[in-house]
C-alpha cells in the first residue's frame, strides 16, 4: 500500500505572525514549523502503513524552509519525501496549491491513499483536501475522527454539525483527518538520525508540467485589498474575587443588558 | 439586480439561523435565491420567503443526501452555470465548505472562506472581510475570477425579515457515477442538549481545565443566561465534554454577543475560535492567564465560587 501524506510548513502560531507588503503571509521572517494539524495526518499515515505493509511518501509545496516540514515527517517515520519548490509559487491560493499537489501526487503515482490534515494552522481554509480529490477524480473521505482500512476500502467516522456519520469509500482516495483521530508521536532519536539518510526529491513546476502562469500571486482567483492588524481590545476591568465576584459579574452583565 | 445564490443549511426542513443571515446579506448584494437540497421544503418555505428568497431552487434526489459533498457540488455547479449568479453564499459547515471548494474548481471561480462581513464594493461585486491569524488581522478581499464563492461565518449579520417572491423551481440534477464514490452508510443524529446551538447562540458560556471536569456550574450559568455551553480543547481532550462542543481552531468558531470563558487560560488555539465575540468575560484563578488580555470584564477567582454566585444573582434579577 502506498500512502502519500501532504504537509504544510506554516509560521509558528505562537510567534508574531504577519504579512508582507504584497499581502502574502510572511513565511521567511517568522519561525516556521510543520503545521500541527498535519502531524495527525502523518501519524495516521504511519499507522495505516504499519498495519498494511505500506510505504509513506511525504509531499510538501512551499519555499526552501518548507523542507523542515518534510524532514520532521521523515523523523516521525515516513519513508521518503517530495518537496515542490519554485519561486513562481509565491502567493499561490488554495486553488493553485491543489493543482500543484494533484500533479505531484500523479507524478508520485500508484497511490492508494492521500492523507491530509483537516486544515492548515495559517490559512485555515480547510478546502485543499476536497479540491485535491476533485482534481484527482477520486473519492474524498474528509474530517475523519476515526478510520479503519481494509484491503480495498476505507471506513471513517465523521462528526458533522448535526449528526455523526459513517462514510465508506474505495481506494484510491483522499482522506483528511481531524485532531481527534490519534496522538501524534514525537520523533525518536533513532528517527531523527535515520531521517538524514532518507531520500528527498526536489521538484520544480517544470518537473510537474505546470505552467507558471497557473500559479502564484498574479494567477490567484481572489485579491486581497487590505490587511490591517486588529487594534488591541481596550483593556477591560479585571476584579479579584473577595467574596462578591459573582455578584460583580452579574452587575456587569446587567449593565451590558445581557440580563 | 443580480441573482445571489444562498445554499440553505437545514435539518429535514428546519432552517438554521445561518441561512437567514446569508439571505439578509444576499439582499444587500442583489436578489436572493435559496438553493434547497433534500426533503423538507414544506417546513422551510415560510422562513426562506420571510427572509427574502425571491426564487427557491429545489434539488431533491437521494444521491444528494446518500453521498457527501460531491453530488451537491456537481448540482450546485450546474446551477451556477445555468443561473449565472453574481455570487454564491455558503454557510460555514464542514460539508458546505467542501461543496464550495469543489464548485470553485469546477466553475473556475475564486473562493473566499470564513467571511465575517460581505458588502457590495464599488463595482457592485462582493467585498469580504475576514478575521485571520486568531483574530490578529482583518483582511479585505474580493474574487477576481468566475463567480465569487463565499463561505460566511455564523453571526456575521443580524438577520432581518423582508419577504421575497418565493417562486419555486424544481431543478433536475445529473449526478455522475463518480460522485457516488463515498457513501454515507450510517447517520446518527446528535442528541439535543435543549440549549441553543453553539455556533448560533447569542451567548456562550465555556468551561476549560479550571472546571476540573465538573461542568455543572458552567451549565447552570449558561441556563440562567439562555446560553449555549462550550468547552476548551483541554476539557475535551480530558474527556470532560464532547468534542462537538469544542470552541477553537479545531472545533467550532463562535462569534456571539457575549462569551464567558470559565477556567480557560486562553491559548491561541482557543482564541482562534472566539476572539470575534462582541463582549468577552472571563473567570480564572490565574491572574496571569492570557484570556485576561482579551476581556471586557474579568474576575480573578475560583469559578466554583464565582459562577454559582453569579447564577443565583442572575436568576434573582430575572425574577
Amino acid at each position: 500500500m502506498k500512502i502519500v501524506v501532504c504537509v504544510k510548513h506554516v509560521p509558528d502560531a505562537t510567534a508574531q505572525r504577519r504579512f508582507d507588503a504584497d499581502h502574502t503571509v510572511d513565511r521567511a521572517g517568522v519561525d516556521g514549523l510543520l503545521s500541527e494539524l498535519d502531524e495527525y495526518a502523518v501519524e495516521e499515515a504511519l499507522q495505516i502503513a504499519a498495519a498494511h505493509d505500506g510505504e509513506v511518501v511525504v509531499l510538501t509545496v512551499g519555499p526552501d524552509q518548507a523542507a523542515d516540514a518534510a524532514r520532521k515527517s521523515l523523523q516521525m517515520g515516513a519513508d521518503s519525501a517530495v518537496h515542490v519548490v519554485d519561486e513562481q509559487l509565491h502567493g499561490s491560493d488554495a486553488i493553485a496549491t491543489s493543482l500543484v499537489l494533484a500533479e505531484a501526487v500523479r507524478k508520485i503515482g500508484d497511490y492508494d491513499i492521500v492523507v491530509c490534515g483537516m486544515a492548515s494552522t495559517d490559512g485555515a481554509m480547510g478546502v485543499v483536501p476536497a479540491m485535491l480529490a476533485e482534481r484527482l477524480g477520486v473519492p474524498q473521505v474528509t474530517f475523519a475522527a476515526e478510520v479503519s482500512v481494509d484491503s480495498g476500502s476505507v471506513t471513517a467516522r465523521r462528526d458533522a454539525d448535526l449528526a455523526t456519520e459513517t462514510i465508506e469509500a474505495s481506494m484510491p482516495l483522499v482522506l483528511s483527518v481531524t485532531d481527534q483521530i490519534n496522538e501524534p508521536r514525537y520523533p525518536s532519536f533513532k528517527g531523527i538520525m535515520g531521517a538524514k539518510k532518507k531520500p528527498v526529491q526536489t521538484w520544480s513546476l517544470a518537473d510537474l508540467g505546470v505552467d507558471a502562469d497557473q500559479v502564484g500571486l498574479a494567477a490567484a482567483w481572489s485579491v486581497v485589498h487590505s490587511v490591517a492588524a486588529r487594534p488591541p481590545r481596550s483593556q477591560g476591568v479585571v476584579v479579584t474575587d473577595d467574596g462578591a465576584g459573582g455578584r460583580q459579574l452579574a452587575d456587569y452583565l446587567a449593565e451590558q443588558k445581557f440580563i | 439586480m443580480s441573482e445571489i445564490l444562498v445554499l440553505v443549511d437545514h435539518a429535514d426542513g428546519a432552517v438554521r439561523k445561518t441561512t437567514t443571515e446569508l439571505l439578509t446579506i444576499a439582499r444587500s448584494l442583489g436578489e436572493p435565491s435559496a438553493v434547497f437540497v433534500g426533503a423538507g421544503i414544506d417546513a422551510a418555505r415560510e422562513t426562506l420567503v420571510a427572509y427574502g428568497a425571491d426564487t427557491i431552487y429545489l434539488l431533491d434526489s437521494a444521491d444528494l443526501t446518500d453521498y457527501l459533498v460531491v453530488p451537491q457540488a456537481e448540482a450546485l455547479a450546474q446551477l451556477v452555470d445555468r443561473a449565472a449568479p453574481a455570487a454564491v453564499l455558503v454557510p460555514s459547515t464542514p460539508e458546505a465548505r467542501e461543496v464550495a471548494a469543489r464548485v470553485a474548481v469546477k466553475t473556475g471561480s475564486g473562493l473566499i472562506t470564513d467571511a465575517v462581513d460581505v458588502r457590495a464594493g464599488a463595482d457592485g461585486g462582493p467585498v469580504t472581510t475576514q478575521s485571520v491569524f486568531a483574530g490578529g488581522y482583518t483582511v479585505e478581499a474580493s474574487v477576481t475570477r468566475g463567480t465569487p464563492i463565499i463561505v460566511v461565518k455564523p453571526n456575521s449579520v443580524t438577520p432581518e425579515q423582508s419577504p421575497g417572491a418565493g417562486v419555486e423551481e424544481t431543478v433536475e440534477v445529473a449526478v455522475s457515477e463518480a460522485a457516488r464514490s463515498a457513501r454515507v452508510v450510517k447517520r446518527e443524529p446528535r442528541t439535543k442538549s435543549g440549549r441553543p446551538e453553539l455556533t448560533e447562540a447569542a451567548i456562550v458560556v465555556s468551561g476549560g481545565r479550571g472546571t476540573g471536569g465538573d461542568f455543572s456550574d458552567v451549565e447552570a450559568l449558561a441556563d440562567a443566561l439562555g446560553a449555549a455551553v462550550g468547552a476548551s480543547r483541554a476539557a475535551v481532550d480530558s474527556g470532560w465534554y464532547p468534542h462537538s462542543y469544542q470552541v477553537g481552531q479545531t472545533g467550532k468558531t463562535v462569534s456571539p454577543q457575549l462569551y464567558v470563558a470559565s477556567g480557560i487560560s486562553g491559548a491561541i488555539q482557543h482564541r482562534a475560535g472566539m476572539q470575534t465575540a462582541k463582549t468577552i468575560v472571563a473567570v480564572n484563578k490565574d491572574a496571569e492567564a492570557p484570556i485576561f488580555e482579551l476581556v471586557d470584564f474579568g474576575v480573578v477567582g475560583d469559578l466554583k465560587q464565582v459562577l454559582p454566585q453569579a447564577t443565583e444573582e442572575i436568576i434573582k434579577r430575572k425574577g
